[in-house]
């Protein structure tokens, strides 16, 4: 709601965590959505960067706007939805794109990977087919040329040489996923949006599929936007983080503070339901209840009914996102955020 | 000595030249908690199936409370019997539950075959208020629930029958944090009261230490390791199960020497 | 879900998108030719079948809108009275070939084993045989009328209508729901037919209604060859066939509007089905 005052200026500015002098590679600010039939917005006031190289977590409960919000930046909305706000690409207007303009981010500057492989593929092409499709039908590349990368990002996710011969179906889960991560360098994106590229992915394969973004981000300095539900997950890979809750950002900042010192109720009671290996034994600190319903506009804090430290104020007043003190870069939207200072969260 | 719970001796299946499941031998006792782990592919759902009787085993038996339950059901008696021996819950709640029937339906269907000429209205009540699911939601089909209400319809259905064993299949796998700490606390506050036994299978190692007592460690349909669940968890002794504890992202993790010790562990085997 | 309704190539490619205009001009169509069938003796100007051989080949007028036919029988009379075996003989074959059909293609597709390769077997084989073929053949031995050429072509149209209720089943058969109500304690038999069949209906529906409009112009063909329908009864595909000397003494009329109104039926029956199908692909996605 009120989150843009926050920020000084109003031109694309470098991300906290980015090389300076480039634009970042994810820029939205302010952005408000909303669906039809729906008393609030889906996205309310969201600012989010990734800088150039930055590795970035959006954490949040199912149905709290993650997936909706990385669907923005590709322009790839719900029918009827009316937007606000702005959303920059590697500096470019996303919402006010034409349509060539449109294909160009979709298929070389942003690209995006999907949680299940097997629903985001056609079973009855080759894999080859299916990675040179794109920059094929788009005129990027010849042929070859197509074909020639294609078989170097193969290489790239550790997949040999056989495997553009082969259908989907004969593949394993890991290492489809890890050819959607090929498919979606070919074109050489500045920035990957990941929705949650491992939830279908037993431990062992996830782990091998995140140090391959991270090499691949390394050697192609590729932005990335990493989209989970697993605060584990979030704090073991990303930079800085940003925690959602019905459409608002609760929470953001470096991932190390954000973890160690969560400063909004709901990140610390994220943390506290996750079952851990180095968390107390027994029973879980869950959060009772539910997310706010779409169809009813939520009056000041929309985690008010479900946070133990709730107060008149919280349910009269929209919180505003405040930062730390001492540590401009973490910031939260909570009225109380004080109360948990000096509590350690454990992750 | 009393008969245990569940007994599973020797079981084997392979499909084609895949030995999905090689020699698995349990037990539960009474009332106890039965992690299995294990990466994907590991045999996992394989056993479930055969234990639930899904599937069948090519060697091995499965006995509750020292009845075995490994042919085939004859008649319907014997059906109904099994299914009030074990009852299984489903990884995926969007597809384990018709999507034509709805929650009070589903539950009455299951009363109706278990208790016949008895009124399903005041157990459907109880089961939906056991399982937090308000009166309001038995009218509701399937797709107007969310994940983590369907798996409470599950449990519910599951429950409904009475079972001594219930075999949760990666049940809250594909639940967010928030919904599966309450599910895991549902599930938790099911033992006390009801006594069930539960044969929890996850890949998840901080599920398995939050609500199992034993656990054992499968890989390539062989069970590597087994123990009490803390102790195994503290001091892993198998190379396999240290893996998988690592694995667990945490603030420090390095993915990089995962995929290394992962194909280590890959070379070690000697090639069958 | 994989659809795979079988189609016929011309009319494939005819779909309407969403609650467009064409599926609603379709349905329109099909509801207005339904209820144009059930109250024709009311509605028909004339009767069908009077003689007014002065009249003969007379065009449109007040008293008769869409002109007299060569035997001097009123042409919008024949065309509201013949719905009713137009599309009667389209019902049959329809209601047939799905009863028989869907309970083949279940059995096989539940089952599995002997019984499903056995079923499988017998479909292939009838599929084998060319249905306007096979009616041909029965009218031959059973001489004039309705039923033969419904016989006939109900025996055609049931593999396909088997084949697709048995690869609806064998997937619907996979889904985890179906191995929860059997660790319930479910019979095999209560799980199909509670759950399973109902499940897979709305797509066997949307193929009856497409199956619909092939039988419908099969028929039609039939009585445009003289088979089938009796002569003087009034039926679209017998007065396109009445029509042909008309054509060729320069008055086409009589022939023209049965076969217009032959294919619209048939095309908004399609759209109609294609469209059904099309929810029923989007609601399992
Ligand atoms: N019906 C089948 N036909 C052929 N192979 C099968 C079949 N079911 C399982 N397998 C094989 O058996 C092995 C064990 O499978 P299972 O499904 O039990 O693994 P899992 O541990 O449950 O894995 P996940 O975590 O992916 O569910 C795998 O190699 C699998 O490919
Ligand atoms: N196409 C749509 N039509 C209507 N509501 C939608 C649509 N897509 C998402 N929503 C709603 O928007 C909210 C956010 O959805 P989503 O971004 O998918 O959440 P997440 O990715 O965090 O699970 C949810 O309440 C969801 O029900
Ligand atoms: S503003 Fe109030 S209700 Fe909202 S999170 Fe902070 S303390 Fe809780
Ligand atoms: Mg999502
Ligand atoms: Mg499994």
């Amino acid at each position: 709601m009120n989150t843009t005052e926050q920020h000084p200026a109003d031109t694309p500015r470098p991300a906290p965590g980015g090389r300076p002098n480039t634009p970042a590679a994810l820029d939205i600010r302010n952005l408000r959505m909303r669906l039809p039939h729906t008393a609030r917005p889906v996205l309310d006031g969201v600012d989010l960067t990734v800088g150039a190289g930055e590795t970035v977590a959006l954490v949040g409960e199912s149905g709290s706007g993650k997936t909706l919000t990385s669907r923005t930046v590709l322009r790839l909305l719900p029918a009827g939805t009316t937007t606000e706000g702005t959303v920059h690409v590697a500096g470019d207007d996303v919402l006010t794109m034409n349509a060539r303009q449109l294909r160009h981010l979709r298929t070389r500057t942003a690209a995006m990977i999907f949680q299940d492989p097997r629903a985001a593929i056609n079973p009855l092409r080759r894999i080859g087919d299916f990675l040179t499709e794109s920059v094929r039908l788009n005129k990027i590349m010849t042929p070859a040329a197509a074909q020639a990368r294609a078989g170097e990002l193969l290489e790239a996710v550790g997949l040999t040489t056989e495997v553009p011969r082969r259908y989907p179906g004969q593949l394993s889960g890991g290492m489809l996923q890890r050819v959607m991560i090929a498919a979606a360098l070919m074109g050489d994106p500045t920035l990957l949006l990941a929705d949650e590229p491992t939830t279908a992915l037993d431990v062992t394969t996830q782990a091998e599929v995140v140090a391959l973004l991270g090499d691949l981000r390394a050697r192609f300095g590729t932005g990335l936007l990493f989209v989970t539900h697993d605060l584990g997950l979030a704090a073991a890979i990303s930079d800085r983080v940003y925690v959602m809750y019905a459409g608002r950002i609760a929470e953001t900042g470096p991932a190390a503070s954000v973890f160690a010192r969560p400063r909004h109720p709901y990140t610390k009671a994220l943390l506290d339901s996750t079952p851990g290996l180095d968390a107390p034994p027994g029973r879980l600190v869950a959060i009772d209840g539910q997310p706010p319903d779409l169809r009813r506009e939520p009056t000041g804090c929309p985690f008010a009914p479900r946070c133990a430290h709730a107060t008149e104020l919280c349910t009269t007043e929209t919180p505003r996102s405040m930062p730390a003190r001492g540590e401009p870069a973490h910031t939260a939207a909570c009225h109380h955020s004080d109360r948990l200072e000096g509590t350690p969260g454990d992750a | 000595m009393p008969e245990p719970l569940l007994e599973v001796r020797g079981l084997c299946r392979t499909f084609g030249d895949v030995r999905a499941v090689d020699d698995v031998t349990f037990t539960l006792p009474d009332g106890g908690s039965l992690g299995i782990v294990g990466e994907s592919g590991s045999g996992k759902t394989t056993t479930a199936r055969i234990v639930v009787g899904l599937d069948r085993a090519d060697a091995g038996h499965v006995r509750v409370r020292g009845q075995d339950r490994t042919t085939q059901p004859r008649g319907r008696a014997e059906r109904l019997a099994r299914a009030r021996q074990i009852q299984m819950v489903f990884q995926d709640p969007y597809l384990s539950l018709d999507p034509r029937t709805s929650v009070e339906a589903v539950l009455r269907e299951t009363l109706e075959l278990h208790r016949p000429g008895t009124d399903p209205a005041p157990r459907i009540r109880e089961l939906l208020d056991q399982v937090g699911l308000g009166t309001r939601a038995a009218d509701a089909l399937p797709r107007e629930l969310s994940g983590g209400q369907r798996q409470r319809v599950a449990i519910a259905r599951a429950l409904a029958v009475e079972p001594a064993v219930l075999v949760l299949d990666e049940a809250v796998a594909a639940l967010d944090v928030s919904v599966q700490a309450q599910i895991l606390n549902l599930l938790a506050d099911i033992r006390d009261a009801t006594g069930v036994g539960y044969l929890f299978i996850t890949h998840d190692l901080g599920v398995v230490r939050c609500v199992t007592d034993d656990v054992i460690v499968m890989r390539r349909g062989r069970i590597v390791e087994s123990g009490r669940t803390a102790d195994v968890l503290a001091l892993p002794n198998h190379a396999y199960t240290r893996l998988l504890m690592d694995s667990v992202p945490r603030p420090g993790w390095d993915p990089h020497a995962i995929g290394a010790a992962r194909r280590a562990l890959r070379n070690d085997d000697t090639p069958a | 879900m994989t659809m795979t309704l079988v189609r016929r190539p011309g009319l494939a490619r005819l779909r309407a998108t969403d609650r467009g205009p064409l599926y609603l001009a379709s349905a329109g169509f099909v509801g207005l030719v339904v209820a144009v069938a059930l109250l024709a003796p009311w509605i028909a100007p004339h009767d069908p079948n009077t003689v007014e051989l002065g009249n003969a080949l007379a065009a449109p007028s007040g008293d008769h809108l869409l002109g007299v036919d060569a035997a001097g029988r009123d042409t919008l009379s024949r065309l509201v009275v013949g719905a009713r075996t137009s599309l009667l003989g389209p019902l049959g074959v329809v209601v047939f070939s799905t009863l028989a059909g869907g309970a083949v293609g279940v059995v096989a597709g539940w089952r599995g084993g002997w019984l499903d390769s056995l079923l499988s077997r017998t479909t292939e084989l009838t599929l084998a045989f060319p249905g306007l073929l096979l009616a041909i053949l029965f009218t031959s031995v059973y001489g004039e009328g309705l039923l033969a050429p419904v016989v006939a072509l109900s025996i055609a149209y049931l593999p396909y209508v088997a084949r697709l209720a048995r690869s609806l089943v064998l997937a619907e058969r996979e889904r985890p729901y179906v191995a929860a109500y059997r660790v319930q304690g479910h019979s095999g038999t209560d799980v199909c037919l509670r759950h399973v069949v109902p499940n897979i209906a709305p797509v066997v529906l949307a193929q009856c209604t497409v199956n619909f409009g092939y039988a419908l112009i099969d028929l039609a063909g039939l009585s445009f060859l003289g088979l089938g329908v009796p002569a003087l009864t009034p039926d679209w595909g017998r007065m396109v066939f009445d029509g042909k000397s008309a054509i060729q003494s320069g008055y086409p009329l009589s022939a023209i509007v049965p076969c217009l109104v032959i294919i619209l039926t048939v095309v908004a029956f399609n759209v109609v089905g294609e469209h059904w199908a099309d929810k029923v692909a989007g609601r399992n996605r």
